[in-house]
C-alpha cells in the first residue's frame, strides 16, 4: 500500500488452485471448515498470535512497567536503553518502551474501530447501491469514484487540519474515507447475488427491498467483508501513523508509533537507535501480521479449499 | 448522392455509434460527470471550513464587520447554488485562489510546484515499471520455487512497508551509516540535473513502493495467461518457451499494467506526498502539507481540486488506451 491508498488486492491475486482442495469428506460444520483451512496457513496463525502479542504488550504493559507518559522529564532525554529505561528515552524524557505501549493502545484501537465503523458504512451503501440498481446505484456508485479520485492522503490531511485531532475525531477522519473500498466490493457483490434465485423468490413472496437487503444480501457477502475488513485495519493503522508522522495525529503528550517515529528521524544523524527502529518495527510488525490474517481468512472462505 | 457504403467501404449500414465511439462517448460522460462530483466534494470541504471560508482566510480575529465585508466581497452570502455556479466559473477561469500566508496565486504555486512532483512520479513509475516487470516475469517463470518465494516475500515486505518507515530506512543505511548521499531532497531549482545526489533517494523511495504494487500484480497476470488455451496451442505447435513468453504471453499481460498505472494513480500520488514531505522535496505535496500545517486553505482546496482532476484524466487516458489496444474491452 502506497501511503495510504488500497489497491485491492483481492481483485489481481489468484487464490490457491483447486487441485489443491481435498478429498470430499462430509458431516462437518461450516464454521469448523473455515476454521480448520485458516489454521492450515501457518503465516494466517502467526498474524494472529502476534496481534494477540501486541493487545498484551499495550494494554497490560503498562501494569506491569509503570512509566509516567505526561510529565516530561528533561534531565534523563535521550538516554540509551538501560536497566531503568529498557528500551532508553526520548528528546524529552519520556520513557520510550512505555511510551510504545501507551502508543500502541491509541494505534490498534483507532485501527479497529475504523475499520468496524467504514465496513459498517461501506457494506450498506454497497448493498443498496448494488441491490437497486438503475439512477441510485448510478448516483451512489458516481459519488464513491469522486471520493476516490481525490488521493486518500490529500482529503486525510485536509480534514485534520480543519478538525483538530482528538482520539474520536480522528476516528470518524479515517473512517471517512475508508469506507469507498468496501462499498465497491459489495456492490459488486450484491449485483450478483441480485440475480440470484433465493433472493427472486423472497422477492416474489412479497418481501420489501430493505428486508431482502439486510436478510438476504448482507449475509451473503460476509466472506468479502470480512476479509476486507481486515485488510482495512491494517490500512487504518497505516493512515493514523501516516497522520501522526505528517505532525497531523494527536497532539502531544498523547503517544503514537507514527509521531514517535517522525520525532526520531529527526535525530537519525545523532545516532539514537532506540528513538527511530523500536517504533518503526511495531508499525510493520503489526501491518504485516494484519496482512496476513487477511490472506489466511479469504482462503478460508474459499469453499472450493474446505474438506467436506 | 454519395451513399454511406462508398464513404466508409462497408458494406452494411451500421449505426453511427458502434464499438470504440460508444466506448470513448461513456466513458468520456463518466469522467465528466466524476470531475462534477470532485468539484462538489471539493466545495463542500471549502464551506466545512471552521467559521466559514471568511474566518479561515481572514484569521481568528477577524471582527464581525470585517467578516461581513469579506462575505459580500465573495459572494458568501449567495444561496449556496449559487455560489457553487460562481465558484465553477472561477475554476474553468482557471481563477483558483490567492494564498495570503505565501502572499502568491495559487496557480502560480501550482505552476511552479507541478513540474518537480511530475519528474519525482513519472521517474519513479518508469524504474518501477523496468524492475517490476522482469521480475514478476522471473517470478512466473520459477514458481514456488525459491526464487519465487524470495521474490514474493521481498514484495510483500515493501509493500507493508510505510512510506516513511522505508524512506527513514534508506536514510540511515545511505545517508548515515555510509555517508553516500544527502538526505534531503534538491532545492527548488527546476532542471535539478545538477543535484542527482539529492534526488537519488527520495526516488529510490517512491520507486521501491511502487514496484512492490507492480511486481504482486505482474506475476498473477502472467500466471493467469500461462494457463490460457492459447499458449497451449502454441506449445502443442512446437513453439519454443522463449517465444511463447515474450511474443504470446507478455503482451496480454502487460496489457493490464495501463489499466493498473491508471488506478494505482491517487495511490502513487499519496506516496509522492509523504516522499516529498520527508525529504523535503519542493513539489506539490510539499506544498499540500505545508499548506495544512499552517491552515491555508486557498492552497488545500486548489491542489485537491487540480489532484483530483488529474487522476480523472489519468485514468481516463488509461482506460482509453488499454481500449485502444484490447478490442474486448470496448463492448463490456
Amino acid at each position: 500500500m502506497i501511503g495510504g491508498e488500497p489497491i485491492d488486492p483481492e481483485v489481481f491475486i489468484p487464490s490457491r488452485s483447486l487441485a489443491d482442495a481435498g478429498e470430499a469428506k462430509s458431516g462437518e460444520s461450516p464454521l469448523r471448515l473455515t476454521i480448520g483451512v485458516f489454521t492450515q496457513n501457518r503465516l494466517a496463525v502467526l498474524g494472529l498470535f502476534v496481534v494477540i502479542f501486541f493487545a498484551l504488550f499495550c494494554f497490560l504493559g503498562p501494569v506491569f512497567y509503570h512509566t509516567n507518559q505526561v510529565l516530561t522529564n528533561l534531565g534523563v532525554e535521550d538516554q540509551g536503553p538501560s536497566l531503568k529505561h529498557l528500551l532508553g528515552t526520548d528528546d524529552v524524557g519520556y520513557d520510550l518502551l512505555g511510551r510504545l505501549m501507551v502508543g500502541g493502545q491509541t494505534t490498534l484501537v483507532v485501527g479497529l474501530v475504523v475499520a468496524l465503523l467504514a465496513t459498517s458504512f461501506g457494506v450498506i451503501w454497497g448493498a443498496i447501491a448494488g441491490f437497486t440498481g438503475g439512477m441510485v446505484d448510478t448516483v451512489l456508485m458516481r459519488t464513491v469514484d469522486a471520493m476516490l479520485a481525490i488521493p486518500t492522503l490529500f482529503l486525510l490531511l485536509f480534514l485534520a487540519s480543519i478538525f483538530t485531532p482528538s482520539e474520536g475525531l480522528l476516528i470518524l477522519v479515517i473512517a471517512s474515507v475508508a469506507w469507498l473500498v468496501p462499498s465497491r466490493l459489495v456492490r459488486a457483490e450484491s449485483l450478483s447475488l441480485r440475480t440470484r434465485q433465493f433472493v427472486e423468490a423472497s422477492q416474489e413472496q412479497g418481501a420489501r427491498p430493505i428486508h431482502i437487503i439486510a436478510r438476504h444480501i448482507i449475509p451473503n457477502v460476509f466472506g468479502t467483508v470480512a476479509v476486507n475488513a481486515t485488510f482495512q485495519v491494517a490500512d487504518a493503522i497505516l493512515a493514523v501513523t501516516s497522520l501522526s508522522f505528517l505532525g497531523l495525529g494527536i497532539p502531544p503528550p498523547a503517544a503514537n508509533w507514527g509521531s514517535m517515529l517522525s520525532n526520531g528521524v529527526n535525530y537519525v544523524y545523532s545516532g539514537y537507535w532506540w528513538q527511530i527502529w523500536p517504533a518503526g518495527l511495531c508499525i510493520v510488525v503489526v501491518v504485516v501480521a494484519f496482512n496476513f490474517i487477511g490472506d489466511g481468512l479469504r482462503d478460508a472462505f474459499e469453499v472450493r479449499l474446505q474438506q467436506r | 448522392m454519395i451513399t454511406r457504403r462508398e464513404v466508409t467501404g462497408r458494406s452494411t449500414a451500421q449505426p453511427f455509434f458502434t464499438g470504440m465511439r460508444a466506448f470513448l462517448i461513456r466513458r468520456g460522460i463518466q469522467a465528466i460527470v466524476v470531475l462534477f462530483g470532485v468539484s462538489v466534494i471539493v466545495f463542500i470541504l471549502l464551506h466545512l471550513l471552521p467559521g466559514g471560508p471568511a474566518r479561515a482566510v481572514l484569521g481568528i480575529r477577524a471582527n464581525k464587520a470585517q467578516v461581513h465585508a469579506f462575505n459580500i466581497r465573495y459572494g458568501l452570502l449567495n444561496p449556496l447554488p449559487v455560489q457553487y455556479l460562481d465558484w465553477l466559473n472561477q475554476l474553468v477561469h482557471l481563477n483558483l485562489g490567492f494564498s495570503y500566508k505565501q502572499n502568491q496565486s495559487v496557480d502560480s504555486l501550482l505552476a511552479e510546484n507541478i513540474p518537480r512532483t511530475l519528474i519525482l512520479v513519472g521517474v519513479s513509475t518508469v524504474l518501477a515499471l523496468v524492475v517490476a516487470i522482469p521480475a514478476g516475469i522471473y517470478q512466473a517463470v520459477r514458481r514456488n520455487k525459491p526464487e519465487d518465494y524470495t521474490l514474493t516475500g521481498m514484495s510483500f515486505l515493501f509493500y507493508s512497508l510505510p512510506t516513511f518507515f522505508l524512506g527513514t530506512i534508506l536514510i540511515i543505511v545511505f545517508s548515515q551509516t555510509l555517508p553516500l548521499l544527502p538526505s534531503t531532497g534538491p532545492t527548488a531549482a527546476l532542471p535539478m540535473i545538477d543535484q542527482i545526489p539529492n534526488l537519488v533517494l527520495p526516488i529510490l523511495t517512491l520507486t521501491l513502493v511502487t514496484i512492490a504494487l507492480f511486481s504482486r500484480y505482474m506475476r498473477s497476470s502472467i500466471l493467469e495467461n500461462l494457463v490460457q488455451d492459447y499458449v497451449r496451442t502454441a506449445t502443442s505447435k512446437g513453439v519454443s518457451r522463449r517465444a511463447i513468453l515474450f511474443r504470446h504471453v507478455l503482451p496480454n499481460a502487460i496489457l493490464p499494467i495501463i489499466t493498473l498505472i491508471g488506478l494505482s494513480l491517487p495511490g502513487i500520488l499519496s506516496g509522492a506526498l509523504i516522499t516529498e514531505a520527508l525529504f523535503n522535496y519542493p513539489g506539490m505535496g510539499l506544498l499540500f502539507w505545508n499548506a495544512a500545517i499552517t491552515d491555508d486553505f486557498p492552497v488545500m482546496l486548489g491542489t485537491t481540486i487540480v489532484v483530483g482532476a488529474a487522476v480523472v484524466v489519468g485514468s481516463l487516458l488509461a482506460d482509453v488506451l488499454y481500449a485502444v489496444f484490447d478490442p474486448r474491452v470496448r463492448y463490456s
